[in-house]
């Protein structure tokens, strides 16, 4: 349901009634092929919102070319004929008839039993504050415009150039928290969380685009307290990038040349200024006055920041509205990687509740028996396709459909106005059924989108559904080729005729299924794997729940509040009763995972007890291991009795200790193991940790001095609000670098002095210190390892496990089957905690819902009387796929063998083999060698 | 009639295919000589079907792969890089000249890109001639006439 908006919920938790509104898209979406003749021919020029209103769109437009559904629609707010009932071109020239103006808005009510807020955001509008100079200067511009800029598909296609005159740009500067951590100016105090990183990601390209390219970076704190985003920074320095850690207070116009002034304070305070010929505001992240409008409707309550109010235990589900949940930059100021993972959690928090009801609206669709056609000569049916006037207007269909008819083994050719619209579906049934057709060839567009409908066609005629090719004529043929109707009509022929000769060679393939065992395995007894074991068993699946110590809890034990100020000691006691009392979760304690083999729906794994060896089936496994503290080696850590990490801080401020409770001047230092060589990246937590745990000591007594010792404060997102009270409750912060580290005096067993180099005063400052608090940085567990040896999963570079992609799938491993979450993948917060754990939980339950899974066709095989065991293929394999194995009654004998639900189709394998012994079904080497041989004849 | 060189390409379907359809949206023109041969990963072309190719006669041969670290199977692309490197030895002992092949990366949305590398590779195979290899194709029956 698209350009639908939500009016008006009734009803709760489980059955709620939702009035929907369909604004209409005057376009007709089953027929329309989107081969944008519409826009060519429409003559109204709109602005593109999605180039930032930097180059043209029409009035009839996809948003951009990888819009899904790849429909066109029209804008009535500028169409000429919604508003003056004249012109329609695109009635005229859309070759499909999609066209209706007569289309209304619609109504609709669904009832649903849970539902799931996901309106995004709406980047920080930096016009009328003139500090900024946004609309007063031509060469200011924002973030998103330069990544218009900086894309190939932008409006000047990547180059980088002013837009006050078209000129290189020589040198840069980004403007950091813009409209972000600037309740002044921007009436926002929180943090946007993105934007370091993403001045970094546009700084990297520009330079890329340009080597010579000088870029300064204005920033307050940088924070890159992402997985590898630390790296990615170090990598920026390298490259270069200039940082300047300074808030600029004014823009003005350069003296000539059309650039712009900056005058800013150096981290030394000497007043310096210098000329840019394009500045880079860094826009932040808000809440859009719909998305507010829609939490209106939906009675979801917003915070003062406008973001929808939630919990840290349950952090995707909206505060006192049971039954709606929420994800995405509409729950906070989130990137990537945590909006897709709380998409993820917020599927599964929405359907534990509906677990019940699971599978009870679900329709199957059914197809005839397959006819069976081995033994059958190759009978080719092709199917050539106008797609209106899009192939046919430039390739001459005739002659192509002539030249096909007399190739080998063409049994039947046709052609059709449109191959993919649903009555020639029948057609193509029918012509398959009266003429035996067993191989299908439709000579049209692209299979990258078409190939799905007909192989649905296939199955539908009782054929089996890989005797199907598609020869690209129209993407790669008619429309990139549109002034050599001549070439292109003969490369047609090519493309066709390698087509036929190589579905001649296609074998029809069973269906590949696999069985899977409905039950999970969670390893890790932390809050990670605590969250996702109960979520599992909810859902009504049995779980093993894996832990090495005597205690269910992981590093959640030592800590008493979340950054919200929620206490987690009892939340923490509630979860692990639930676990430990549910009827279909075991929990092995002191227990430990000793090995393992199998694949996505059929594991079988070792647990190592304190009894002995037990073996468990399992579909599913999440890797929850945890991470710990970090114990330093140095500022006096071990030697004097003032100084503690962070969590024995807690402990003893908890208990009462006297060196704490009597304690006058406390000093925190920060990034303590962190951000070093040997471990280049953030610990995430430590910093909101500090300064809450601040506040505390400041609260408890004001007349303590409480000093923060850090290289940036990170208190990414919302956890700026804390940082602010920090401040305001007179906590003192003091920067330090890297190679300027505070300095101890031990001698003294009652007191630490530190020693550090005040960067407001530009001086050395002395500390008497009653205790001294290392915020020390978050490693992982040796178990990892452990574990990556027995199920062969990647380990990054600092030892935290590593997901199948960081921005797409923040949850999964490459391999199928398998899932992560907790501090094992990287260090975080008690709530990202249990948001990975819902959405690890989300993503297995998408494998443990199917009794069965179909696997894709395209998988390796082995041709036996070909193979001669030497094995490269089992090196090559990125899945592990493939093993070595003794041919059974044959001693000294060996073949590789393929397990196919490991198996994804690359091909490495095929690719490598001397012996032409193994080959992916679909692809075989005899296939690719026929399209050669064919492409050549 | 001036030698219209012909030119494979086997390209892969998450990246380079995606980007010659993308190419093709976008109405973006490049010159009628090439045929592309989908394949799944850069990784499944066996150095044996690139010289395949070359003793068919086909006058310029490219394996198109996403950019190293996008790989859709982790490090296909980088395995072809490794495994297609003989295909230089072997063009060289063909007595082929070295630029008729090429491996080159293009992600899915770089239409543009696709379109540059393979307008480079057609004119720069039509500056070397024929393949030797090369039969006898009808049209160039022309060219001798």
């Amino acid at each position: 349901m698209t350009l639908t908006e939500v009016r008006e919920v009734s009803g709760q938790a489980g059955d709620f009634t939702v009035r929907l509104l369909e604004h209409p898209r005057y376009v007709d979406m089953d027929k329309c092929i989107a081969c944008g003749e519409c826009a060519r021919k429409c003559p109204k020029k709109v602005d593109d919102e999605y180039n930032q209103g930097l180059g043209k769109r029409k009035a009839i437009y996809v948003k951009y070319p990888q819009a899904v559904p790849l429909k066109y629609q029209i804008d009535p707010e500028n169409c000429i004929y919604l508003k003056n009932r004249k012109c329609g071109a695109c009635v005229q020239a859309c070759p499909a008839g999609a066209i209706d103006f007569n289309q209304k808005p619609r109504e609709k009510t669904v009832r649903v039993g849970s539902m799931i807020l996901t309106p995004g955001l709406k980047p920080f509008d930096p016009a009328g504050i003139r500090t900024w100079g946004y609309d007063v200067f031509p060469n200011v511009i924002t973030s998103l415009e330069l990544e218009r800029y900086l894309s190939v598909s932008g409006p000047t296609e990547g180059r980088l150039a002013r837009p006050s005159d078209g000129r290189p740009v020589k040198r840069m500067a980004f403007l950091q928290c813009v409209g972000s951590r600037d309740l002044n100016k921007a009436g926002h105090g929180y943090c946007s969380g993105v934007c370091c990183m993403y001045a970094l990601k546009e700084a990297m390209i520009a330079k890329d685009h340009e080597p010579d390219l000088d870029v300064s970076i204005f920033f307050v704190d940088m924070r890159t307290h992402g997985k590898d985003f630390e790296r990615y920074y170090n990598r920026a320095k390298e490259a270069g990038v200039k940082f300047r850690r300074c808030r600029v207070h004014s823009l003005e116009p350069a003296e000539q040349n059309g650039g712009v002034y900056l005058r800013y304070i150096t981290d030394r305070g000497k007043q310096v200024g210098a000329e840019y010929d394009l500045v880079v505001l860094s826009v932040g992240l808000e809440t859009p006055p719909s998305a507010a409008e829609l939490a209106g409707r939906c009675k979801v309550g917003l915070n003062q920041n406008l973001f929808a109010e939630r919990g840290g235990f349950q952090p995707v589900q909206a505060k006192g509205r049971p039954g709606m949940f929420v994800s995405g930059a509409f729950a906070g100021p989130h990137d990537i990687p945590q909006s897709v993972t709380e998409a993820s959690a917020a599927a599964a928090a929405a359907s534990l509740p509906l677990a019940r009801v699971r599978h009870s609206l679900t329709r199957e669709k059914r197809f005839p028996p397959e006819r069976d056609v081995r033994g059958e000569e190759p009978r080719v049916g092709v199917f050539v396709c106008h797609c209106g006037n899009n192939i046919a207007g430039v390739i001459d269909v005739e002659e192509l459909a002539a030249y096909a008819a007399k190739l080998p083994k063409v049994a039947h050719v046709e052609r059709n106005l449109f191959t993919c619209s649903q009555d020639t579906q029948e057609l193509l049934k029918k012509t398959i059924q009266e003429q035996s057709l067993n191989r299908i060839v439709v000579a049209a567009c692209t299979p990258r989108t078409h190939e799905p409908l007909f192989k649905e066609t296939l199955k539908a005629s009782g054929l089996n559904e890989n005797l199907l090719d598609m020869a690209n004529i129209r993407n790669q043929g008619s429309w990139v080729h549109q002034a050599e109707p001549e070439k292109a009509t003969e490369k047609a022929k090519d493309l066709v005729r390698m087509s036929v000769a190589k579905v001649a060679l296609l074998t029809p393939a069973p269906p590949l299924t696999v069985e899977v065992k409905q039950s999970a395995l969670v390893v890790g007894g932390g809050l990670a794997g605590l969250v996702s074991a109960h979520g599992l068993a909810e859902m009504g699946y049995p779980v093993h729940l894996v832990e090495l110590t005597s205690r269910l809890g992981g590093s959640a034990l030592h800590l008493y509040q979340t950054w919200r100020g929620e206490p987690v000691e009892g939340k923490l006691d509630s979860i692990i009763r639930k676990v430990t009392s549910h009827p279909l979760i075991t929990v092995h304690l002191n227990s430990k995972v000793s090995g393992a083999e199998g694949f996505v729906g059929n594991f079988l794994s070792t647990i190592q007890g304190p009894q002995g060896e037990t073996q468990v089936e399992h579909g599913v496994g999440i890797m929850a291991v945890g991470g710990r503290a970090h114990k330093p080696g140095e500022y006096g850590y071990g030697e004097h009795r003032r100084v503690f990490t962070a969590l024995e801080f807690d402990k003893l401020h908890t208990l009462g200790d006297s060196r704490v409770r009597g304690g006058k001047t406390f000093v925190f230092i920060q990034c303590v193991g962190s951000r070093e060589p040997e471990r280049p990246y953030c610990s995430r937590v430590c910093c909101t940790h500090s300064v809450q745990a601040a506040i505390e000591l400041k609260e408890q007594d004001p007349t303590r001095k409480v000093f923060i010792l850090y290289r940036d404060i990170r208190t990414y997102g919302q956890r700026e609000e804390v940082y602010r009270r920090a401040r305001e409750a007179g906590v003192v912060f003091i920067n330090y670098d890297m190679h300027e580290k505070p300095r101890l005096r031990l001698d003294n067993p009652d007191m630490v002095e530190v020693l550090v180099w005040d960067h407001v005063l530009h001086e050395p400052f002395r500390i008497p210190t009653d205790v001294l608090i290392l915020a020390t940085a978050i490693v992982p567990n040796d178990l990892n390892k452990e574990l990556a040896r027995i199920y062969k999963l990647p380990v990054d570079a600092d030892g935290f496990l590593q997901e199948a992609h960081a921005k797409l799938r923040p949850v999964d491993f490459a391999t199928d089957g398998l899932f992560l979450a907790g501090l094992a993948h990287y260090p975080k917060p008690v709530e990202e905690t249990v948001t990975q754990a819902q959405a690890a939980m989300a993503r297995a339950a998408t494998v443990l819902a199917k009794t069965r899974i179909d696997l894709d066709s395209i998988k390796a095989r082995v041709i036996e009387e070909r193979c001669d065991g030497c094995a490269l293929c089992v090196d090559v394999c990125p899945y592990h796929a493939i093993t070595l194995e003794e041919v059974q009654g044959e001693p000294g004998r060996k073949l590789v063998r393929i397990e196919a639900a490991k198996c994804k189709g690359c091909g490495c394998c095929q690719a490598t083999c001397p012996k032409l012994g193994v080959e992916v079904a679909g692809f075989t080497y005899e296939q690719l060698a026929s399209q050669v041989a064919a492409a050549l004849a | 009639m001036a030698f219209e060189p012909k030119i494979l390409a086997f390209s892969c379907n998450w990246c380079s295919y995606a980007a010659a359809d993308l190419a093709g949206a976008s109405r973006m023109q490049y010159p009628a000589n090439l045929r592309i041969v989908r394949v799944m990963c850069s990784g499944m072309v066996h150095p044996n079907l690139v010289m395949e190719a070359f003793s068919k006669g086909a006058d310029g041969v490219m394996v198109l792969g996403c950019h190293p670290g996008e790989c859709h199977y982790l490090d296909g692309n980088i395995k072809a890089q490794a495994r297609l490197a003989v295909v230089e030895e072997m063009l060289d002992a063909y007595g082929l000249e070295p630029e008729r092949f090429r491996l080159a990366w293009c992600s899915s949305a770089e239409a543009e890109r696709f379109v540059e590398v393979v307008t480079e590779m057609t004119e720069a195979v039509r500056g070397l001639g024929p393949n030797p290899f090369r039969p006898t194709r009808p049209e160039d029956a022309q060219e001798v006439a």
